[in-house]
């Protein structure tokens, strides 16, 4: 072809006026915020943005830089949680001067040989013996060791929830926690992603959201774990606490730290990004069947940016989970640890790093600030109804005005979705002659 | 005796409930999928709203079932079905349709329906508050125990005037589903498009009207599920989100995209279910005396608590997806 394509031609490099506005807005947004609620509320609401920020930047990578999609940003949240309170909570004593943790010991001991003989037995093919009776062996072992497994192990947690209480923490400094946590989210990223990656991409939003509720459910009934719906409290910060040095100065260092961490992964996300790597990835999300034929492991790939999101995912729990200084493993809802951090992406602009935190800062203010708005509102319309009509308002009004933020969200989502798909700050395509 | 029945109770029984249920979920999502090629998250709350139709509808007439003698929610349902299969249309038409005419990606369609999932939650919570109701307002719910006529046997067999209509009624959908596919116009052109859309359209099938047609099928039978679901248990806002990994299970175990496999799907999911919280101890207490103690002493030999029920679903769902990822029956799309 002759005529030169417009969209192949190197875009003149041209002053940010979008990131400029939109950040100029968002400040004076925080401004206002600051102004109306006080210091203390507001640097507690930018700490909680801040986390968030790490949440939407795990996922941003999964969504905006490979077209994966996690829907269960909920479950990799619970678990960064549980691993913060786990590692940062004070020793209990109870549980530890008894003999409960020799026989916890066994049972995990139990377990672990459990799990290598049944392992052992799948692979009994390789001597010879036939597959059929291979699968049989190994499932009718899997199923005896099971239940002798479960029973052993019910019995000690039960002992453990009637002696103890819990098992309690370790009393190590939060960031163990974090960092476990991360780490931890992201096995379970890794066990997730290698079922699923090689399949049609809904199959991983459903075990998603599968795996989101089971860690959710386990986290809830193992009560000598994590004290179950008695929740854990309070978990202590790697900052001189509000005890301390007050509310607004406690809480602007716990800022610091997050902003510290943002920084240190926006970095990393970005030099990533440009790098060969982050190529390879895009050109993976594009337009899977010519990388193939470039010679790319594209199951890798994916599963590599899988995991990395979910680590992410795990690290921004944990640090949520330390700020709220409360381990509750029934406060983890999908609307609020999943749904509110896509809108933040999708509306931020999937795939630019920039655009997600500022989706996620912007996202979390609106979010904060529609509580009092849709019970005003709320309220305003029952009383126009008594007014007009006579209508007599039903009993829970307050959790049914916050009910209309869930239908906001979701129409947010399709509408974005509709009129635009990139978000607010786009990723920026170079294009190169 | 008694232990046998006890297991026909909370098996058998239990089991072919929640089957029946997840069988036509299933196949709702599995057409959806056939045609349009996208997995329908807002499936579940699809059966919630139609579940809602008729609490709405029954609480206006509380009476009306009571001339012909059949409880008024049964009487509210064809009404529930028609309006659930016309908010699908229409949830189709202001939110799906402009996407799939941008051509966007299967999983962007996915995210548009878990944001229509999101607003149907809103505001079936925001009519119906967040606690549960039943949707027997004015008449009685019939519990039938059936005495086993053998000696020693005192527990009798439980089962309830809903389950009963709940096992009729997803025959009945089965048989209809089976022969509109097979012998219908309408139904061959449905089978048509989701083998090969581009052929179907080539030879003359308007596949706007397939389109609708399906959700006219998905929408009414996710209104059948939902409302007999919540005869059976309550009604709860809340209901979709537990529904949905045991429905695209059942779905997937069955292959996506057919129908019959999902039917069959959404048993194994059902019984596997019931199965598995089953404390299987009850059943060797019979023989308690000729077992080794350390057997007879076992007290909970269920493999999982009733509080991981969910987990069943979900290890079956990546249990066929490591083994056999097209489903038991060969479905079309991985």
């Amino acid at each position: 072809m002759s005529t030169t394509r417009t969209d192949t031609v190197a875009a003149p490099r041209r002053f940010p006026l979008r990131e400029v506005i939109l950040f100029v807005a968002l400040l004076a947004a925080v401004l206002g915020v600051y102004a109306m609620m006080g210091a203390a509320y507001s640097t507690r609401m930018l700490v909680e943005a801040a986390c968030y920020a790490i949440l939407a930047l795990g996922l941003t990578i999964q969504w905006g830089y490979a077209g994966q999609f996690n829907a269960g940003v909920m479950g990799f949240v619970a678990l960064g949680g549980f691993c913060a309170m786990f590692f940062s909570v004070p020793v209990n004593d109870a549980f530890w001067d008894s003999e409960l943790p020799g026989q916890l010991a066994v049972v995990l001991a139990y377990i672990v040989g459990a799990v290598l003989v049944v392992f052992g037995a799948s692979r009994l093919d390789r001597l010879g013996v036939p597959k059929t009776l291979r699968t049989v062996i190994t499932v009718a072992l899997a199923v005896v060791l099971y239940m002798v497994v479960i029973s052993a192990f019910r019995e000690v947690a039960g002992q453990i929830e009637s002696r103890a209480g819990f098992v309690g923490g370790l009393g190590l400094p939060p960031w163990v926690g974090w960092i476990v946590g991360g780490a931890l989210a992201g096995g379970v990223g890794y066990f997730i992603g290698n079922i699923c990656l090689g399949l049609r991409s809904d199959y991983l939003a459903i075990a998603t959201i599968g795996i989101a509720e089971i860690i959710k459910a386990f986290l809830k009934n193992s009560d000598w774990l994590t004290r179950g719906t008695a929740t854990v409290s309070p978990l202590p910060w790697p900052v001189p606490g509000p005890a301390e040095v007050g509310f607004t100065l406690a809480r602007a260092l716990y800022l610091s730290v997050t902003a510290v961490l943002i920084a240190a992964i926006f970095f990393l996300l970005h030099r990533a990004y440009h790098a060969p790597w982050g190529r390879m990835i895009r050109a993976i999300r594009d337009n899977e069947v010519s990388s193939a034929a470039m010679g790319k492991s594209i199951n890798r790939r994916r599963l590599e940016i899988f995991v990395l999101g979910c680590i992410l995912m795990g690290i921004g729990g944990a640090v949520l989970a330390s700020f709220n200084s409360l381990f509750d493993p029934q406060g983890y809802l999908p609307l609020n640890h999943t749904f509110l951090v896509l809108v933040m992406v999708i509306l931020g602009g999937p795939g630019n790093n920039l655009g997600t935190i500022f989706g996620a800062v912007a996202v979390y203010i609106i979010w904060l600030m529609s509580e009092p708005l849709a019970l005003w509102l709320m309220e305003l319309a029952v009383h126009f109804g008594e007014g007009a009509f006579g209508w007599e308002a039903p009993a829970s009004m307050d959790s049914r005005a916050l009910q209309a933020r869930v239908f906001v969200i979701g129409l947010l989502i399709t509408l974005v979705l509709r009129f635009a798909p990139k978000g607010l700050l786009p990723e920026k395509v170079k294009h190169v002659d | 005796m008694n232990e046998l029945v006890f297991f026909i109770n909370n098996v058998v029984i239990a089991g072919s409930v929640a089957g029946s249920i997840y069988a036509i979920g299933a196949v709702g999502v599995t057409l959806i999928f056939s045609i349009m090629r996208f997995a329908h998250f807002a499936h579940g709350d699809m059966m919630t709203f139609g579940a809602f139709m008729v609490l709405l509808l029954t609480t206006l007439f509380p009476g009306a079932g009571n001339a012909i003698g059949v409880p008024t929610p049964l009487i509210m349902l064809p009404l529930a079905m028609a309006l659930t299969a016309l908010l699908a249309v229409g949830i189709d038409r202001a939110f799906y349709k402009p996407l799939r005419a941008h051509g966007v990606k299967p999983i962007v369609m996915v995210i548009a329906s878990l944001g229509v999932t999101l607003m149907l939650q809103g505001l079936i919570r925001l009519f119906a508050g967040t606690g549960g109701e039943s949707l027997y307002v004015d008449d009685r719910k019939e519990i039938f125990r059936l005495t086993v006529p053998l000696e020693g046997v005192r527990v009798p067999v439980v089962i309830t005037e809903p389950q009963l209509y709940l096992f009729a009624l997803t025959l009945i959908s089965v048989v209809a589903l089976h022969f509109f596919l097979s012998r219908s116009r309408l139904g061959k052109a449905m089978r048509a498009m989701s083998d090969n859309p581009p052929l179907a359209q080539a030879s003359g099938i308007n596949t706007n009207t397939i389109v609708a047609v399906t959700w006219v099928l998905a929408g009414g039978l996710a209104a059948i599920a939902g409302t007999l679901l919540s005869l059976d248990v309550t009604f709860k806002p809340d209901l979709s989100f537990f529904l949905l990994l045991p429905i695209f299970a059942a779905a997937i175990v069955g292959g996506v995209g057919h129908p019959y496999g999902a039917i069959a799907g959404g048993f194994v999911v059902g019984f596997a279910e019931t199965l598995a919280v089953f404390n299987w101890g009850i059943l060797l207490r019979p023989f308690r005396d000729s077992l080794p103690e350390w057997l007879a002493q076992a007290g909970n030999l269920a493999f999982v608590g009733t509080e991981y029920k969910i987990v069943v679903p979900f290890f079956i769902l990546v249990a066929i997806l490591v083994w056999r990822p097209t489903g038991l029956f060969k479905g079309k799309v991985i």
